[in-house]
């Protein structure tokens, strides 16, 4: 045990220490805020003051409808089209607007002028006023009353419940998908990172030929473990150390861009304000928004504390049983092979499952409780990241014991293997190994 | 006293048995040759004597005890195939090193320090391996290798990758070693360290030990019973006790016979006689050295 501390210890140490550790920790979260605050400011600033648009209307339709708002200043012109143009060359408008004289007929003579390119928001701003134009005319011509339209929009949103032993309780499909889906990726980018650097170390031990020096005073399953048990302990403190940072930064990064943050969102909605005009239906719209995030919000508070518990504590076990799982296979990869570039033929059936698992994590997000989910999440290959899918949804008990003793199993079982394999291959050098030749290094006596 | 016996060793690979039925014994300090081609079985003998593979039969006695895993900090071992944690600080490695053979990390410590002044290392401490040339990696290596202070120390070829001087110094250090009560195991090709330092030999040839015990006592035993001479004048016919099997003319007008004594002879008769016919010059018995002993012994063993 004093040896596995050892190892483990030295694992931690160098890697933690090493540069590309710390950039990588540091440097992620700051990306991550400096991403978002650059999109947030480039929103905000892009958008800064109001345009000038000038109109020709050979419709004669929009005079009256087209009216200016916080962002756009409408001017209608009789002038021709080229001396239109010039104007616009001159800077005395920012886009010139054609609307053809049977836009009711044909809704994509459009044409739009700028001296810039046209950005995608203004387009659908001044796409959208016109739309709703001729929506209305059309609208009237066929007989029908704006109003009756306007109480015929409804707005359908079920709440779904579970049937529990407990009772009803409301079940959150969103948040759930979401929540899975980030779980199950987190899981799956878990497995492949640090299964990889489980492999590298493996592999440099060898290629060093340290690899005899050291088991000469340590058992082999003892410098294996220790480097997986090393590798994952890198892994969690990267997470917290990810999870710190971020929280903290995002915290800096609203104190500082806050007000720009309020900006950005009054725009947004001034903008939907524009486009309807209508109050009732402006009014509706921000309803809706508003108890969408007010839902959402709700959502991740109303799962009950038991199943948030529920999900953390099987985040850790799916996590820790998923590494040690595929953790110790890599490693048994790494001493199989002489190079880097042999890894290749072995790492397929490892990816296989792990690509699988998240096929089947689809699935299991479109139907939690049907056969594919269930079986895929008993497997012990795949459980850990369909299993950590359906938590999010509730799941029985039963099969969750089930799972976790079969994940179990599966990682003594693997790092049996492993340590088989591992032992013969360390010391076998200049050898292209095959899986026949793996599978007798199973069966090899000590 | 023996400090280490294998009975009866077997050690089978998938088609290839390794080791059959090597039984050795290794007098307390002595240095003790473990010789044979490639591939004859040594490192799978001494992989056995690491307790890194376990033997299909037979067993070790270490100080008259079976081997167990407590003995690993008994034994020091410098393997042929031998490398460092590359972007590792050196003291830091041979800390991890020495803590992995059972030291605490203020022994390891201490004694670290004794062995950087020694080897006049200390600018060392804080260099990463791969900034250290072969040479210097080899000196940190045998430092980890008997750091522990190991009663029995094996070692695999271990000149090769040093300059003549620096094999010297560890020459030296084996020889210390000895000197303190140490047992060195001593595997390697080069017959001329083996002639110089060792004073007990084995040879494993094809998975089997052919040839053991005291460099003197091997050494009478592949005797040839030949003399040289060197002498000055015409050499005539030697009595019947005496076969000259080859002379032939050096560059300052002497002769150099080899002559062969037939058993009843001894080499008093032949200088009696010599001394009688030409003026000697040089007179000594043809000792076999091991390189001759070694192929000699391994030419004879029939192909399998």
């Amino acid at each position: 045990m004093k040896n596995i501390f050892l190892v483990l210890q030295r694992e931690y140490l160098t890697r933690v220490r090493k540069k590309s550790f710390i950039v990588m920790t540091l440097l992620t979260p700051l990306l991550i805020a400096v991403f978002y605050g650059v999109i947030v400011l480039i929103a905000v600033n892009s958008d800064a003051g109001s345009k000038k648009v000038t109109v020709i209307d050979n419709s004669g339709l929009y005079a009256a409808t087209l009216k200016n708002t916080e962002t756009l200043q409408y001017t209608f012109t009789k002038q021709p089209l080229e001396v239109a143009k010039k104007d616009l060359k001159a800077g005395k408008a920012d886009v010139l607007v054609v609307i053809p004289q049977d836009i009711l007929e044909d809704t994509k003579g459009v044409k739009m002028f700028a001296e810039k390119n046209v950005s995608l928001d203004l387009k659908t701003d001044i796409e959208r006023a016109i739309e709703t134009e001729i929506e209305s005319q059309k609208l009237s011509k066929a007989g029908i009353d704006k109003k009756v339209l306007a109480d015929s929009r409804a707005n359908v949103s079920a709440e779904t419940y579970s049937l529990t032993a407990d009772g009803e309780k409301s079940s959150n499909s969103m948040v759930a998908t979401f929540l899975a889906l980030f779980l199950a990726f987190l899981m799956y980018v878990v497995v492949f990172v640090y299964g990889a650097q489980i492999m590298r170390g493996v592999l440099e031990e060898k290629t060093n030929r340290i690899v005899e020096v050291i088991i000469s005073s340590v058992k082999p399953i003892e410098l294996m473990m220790g480097k997986i048990m090393g590798v994952g302990l890198v892994g969690l403190t990267q997470f917290l150390l990810w999870i710190v940072l971020t929280i903290g930064i995002s915290t800096a990064g609203t104190a500082l861009l806050g007000g720009k943050l309020a900006e950005y969102a009054n725009k947004e909605q001034a903008k939907v304000q524009n486009a309807t005009k209508d109050p009732a239906a402006v009014k509706a719209v921000q309803q809706k928004s508003q108890n969408e995030a007010v839902a959402a919000f709700e959502a991740i508070n109303s799962i009950p504390t038991g199943q948030k518990i529920q999900i953390m504590v099987c985040f850790l076990i799916y996590f820790l049983g998923g590494y040690l799982l595929y953790g110790s296979l890599f490693g048994a990869i790494g001493a199989a092979v002489d190079n880097e570039t042999d890894t290749q033929q072995f790492m397929l059936p490892l990816t296989l499952p792990i690509v699988a698992a998240i096929m089947f994590a689809q699935y299991a997000l479109r139907d939690p409780d049907g056969s594919v989910a269930f079986w895929a999440s008993m497997v012990p290959f795949t459980s850990p990241i369909v299993m950590m899918v359906r938590v999010t949804f509730g799941v029985q008990t039963w099969e969750l014991l089930l799972s976790i003793s079969l994940l179990v199993l599966g990682f003594i079982g693997t790092t049996w293997l492993a340590a088989r394999i591992y032992r013969v291959g360390i010391l076998m050098y200049g050898k292209k190994v095959s899986y026949k030749e793996l599978a007798k290094w199973v069966f090899y006596k000590p | 006293m023996n400090i280490l016996e294998t009975h009866h060793i077997v050690k089978q690979y998938a088609n290839h048995r390794a080791l059959d039925d090597v039984s050795i014994n290794i007098p307390k300090g002595s240095i003790y040759g473990l010789l044979g081609p490639n591939g004859a079985g040594k490192t799978s003998l001494i992989r056995i004597i690491n307790q890194i593979t376990a033997p299909d039969s037979g067993h070790v006695l270490l100080n008259g005890e079976r081997l167990a895993p407590k003995h690993i900090a008994n034994i020091g071992y410098l393997p042929e195939e031998r490398g460092l944690y590359k972007k590792m600080k050196v003291g830091e490695q041979l800390l991890y090193l020495a803590q992995l053979k059972g030291l605490s990390k203020q022994q390891s410590m201490e004694k670290l320090k004794a062995w950087f002044i020694k080897f006049d290392i200390k600018t060392w401490w804080d260099k990463n391996v791969e900034d250290l040339s072969k040479g210097m990696q080899q000196k940190i290596q045998f430092v980890a290798t008997v750091l522990h202070e190991p009663e029995l120390i094996i070692l695999d070829e271990p000149f090769s990758g040093f300059d003549p001087i620096n094999a010297n110094l560890i020459k030296d250090e084996i020889l210390e070693l000895k000197q303190k009560g140490c047992t060195i195991i001593f595997s390697t090709h080069r017959m001329e360290s083996v002639e110089e330092l060792c004073d007990h030999i084995a040879l494993i040839d094809k998975s089997k030990k052919i040839l053991d015990g005291s460099k003197k006592a091997i050494k009478e035993q592949f005797k040839t019973h030949t003399y040289s001479v060197v002498f000055g004048g015409q050499l005539g016919a030697l009595s019947a006790h005496y076969a000259l099997i080859d002379q032939h003319a050096l560059e300052d007008g002497l002769q150099k016979a080899t002559i062969r004594l037939q058993p009843d002879a001894s080499a008093n008769g032949l200088i009696g006689e010599l001394i009688q016919q030409v003026q000697v010059h040089n007179f000594g018995e043809n000792i076999p050295s091991m390189n001759e002993i070694f192929i000699s012994a391994v030419g004879a063993t029939p192909e399998s």
